[in-house]
């Protein structure tokens, strides 16, 4: 990446989660939380962490390959982690503009 | 001048967030009356040591994970070419976590179970001390330690064919254990799996472990169990002057 034509932006949201089969001690005690709180049908909460990463590439394939480059070597730990994410083109040129 | 006759010298690494630092190099220096450099992250010139400590604290705030952002430091390199050599490297607590960021040691140590941080004095059973002489020597297989722990993260898991692998290669050398010596549930601080404290990599030469060996090294503060830590590399060296001494000439 890097180098000429860089011109769109993108924004990527990652979602990172533990494993399926991994213990989730936080997810675990919001579940509790909930059902103490009167929502008694929550049977299981997992929790993680979302990211918004705004970006330039050259396209929608520089932007899919280089969001996916970023997952596997910093933002998920593959023994525990596995990450997912949602690309856009970023009409609104910012993270801040882009919070909801 | 000969491996033998000259005091280690011990690298320690410094990341910003690194709390132990001076823990060990207090050990090392006033303790031993050996060498300890500390190193910075930035810096990948590790002196040419004897050995590298990755101390225990909070490297990098702890950020996405723990370790993630500190392995991609510029001393991690030097560290990792360091392993590879066969040089001697403990990591203790947050270093532990690092060596397994970096692929240095296999698993990963996550949110301990209850959620609470831990900092309490922990007994640990040592097992098959032959598969890390470098770190170990000086203990013998069954052997119960004591050790401060103090952490929030030190949860161990891997897969269960890693841990297959591990307990089957004698790579699991250090489990919580109960004042009894018997690992169990009710001694494991953090939800561990298989109750693991401490694991070596394939060649014996790179250990983790959660517990802080620096901290149990003066029979003033509770203990000096983590004095056998170094003693076995002490040892270890001796035996390997001719290694010693390559590393030397190579740094």
């Amino acid at each position: 990446m890097g180098g000429i034509g860089l011109t769109m932006r993108w924004l990527a949201e990652v979602h990172v989660a533990l494993r399926s089969g991994i213990a989730d001690p936080e997810g675990q005690t919001i579940g509790s939380a909930l059902r103490a709180l009167g929502y008694p049908t929550v049977s299981e909460v997992r929790s993680g962490k979302l990211m918004r990463i705004a970006f330039e590439a050259g396209d929608s394939d520089a932007a899919e390959a280089a969001v996916e480059e970023m997952c596997r070597r910093l933002l998920a730990n593959p023994v525990m982690e596995t990450a997912t994410w949602e690309l856009r083109a970023d009409e609104q040129q910012d993270i801040e503009a882009a919070n909801p | 001048m000969t491996g033998a006759a000259r005091a280690p010298r011990v690298a320690i690494a410094v990341f910003p967030g690194t709390w132990s630092e001076r823990d060990f190099a207090h050990v090392v220096e006033s303790v031993l009356g050996w060498e300890a450099r500390l190193v910075w992250h930035a810096d990948d010139d590790l002196g040419a040591p004897d050995a590298v400590v990755v101390p225990g604290g909070f490297a990098h705030g702890d950020h996405l994970r723990t370790g993630a952002i500190a392995r991609f430091s510029p001393i991690m390199r030097s560290v990792e070419a360091f392993a590879v050599a066969g040089g001697p490297v403990i990591g203790s607590c947050n270093g532990f976590q690092v060596l397994t960021e970096a692929g240095l040691l296999p698993g990963a140590l996550l949110r301990n179970d209850h959620l609470e941080f831990r900092c309490e004095w922990q007994s640990l059973r040592v097992e098959r001390p032959g598969s890390c002489r470098v770190w170990l020597g000086d203990m013998a297989d069954g052997d119960l330690i004591r050790l401060p722990i103090s952490h929030g993260e030190g949860r161990y898991v891997a897969d269960e064919a890693t841990l297959d692998m591990l307990e089957r290669d004698g790579r699991v050398v250090l489990r919580y254990a109960g004042t009894d010596g018997r690992v169990t549930d009710e001694a494991n601080p953090n939800g561990s799996q298989r109750g693991i404290a401490g694991i070596v990599n394939e060649r014996g030469n790179v250990l983790g472990l959660m517990p802080h060996p620096e901290r149990a090294s003066e029979a003033e503060i509770g203990g000096t169990d983590g004095l056998r830590f170094l003693r076995s590399l002490e040892r270890w060296l001796q035996e390997q002057p001719a290694a010693a001494e390559r590393r030397l000439s190579s740094g």
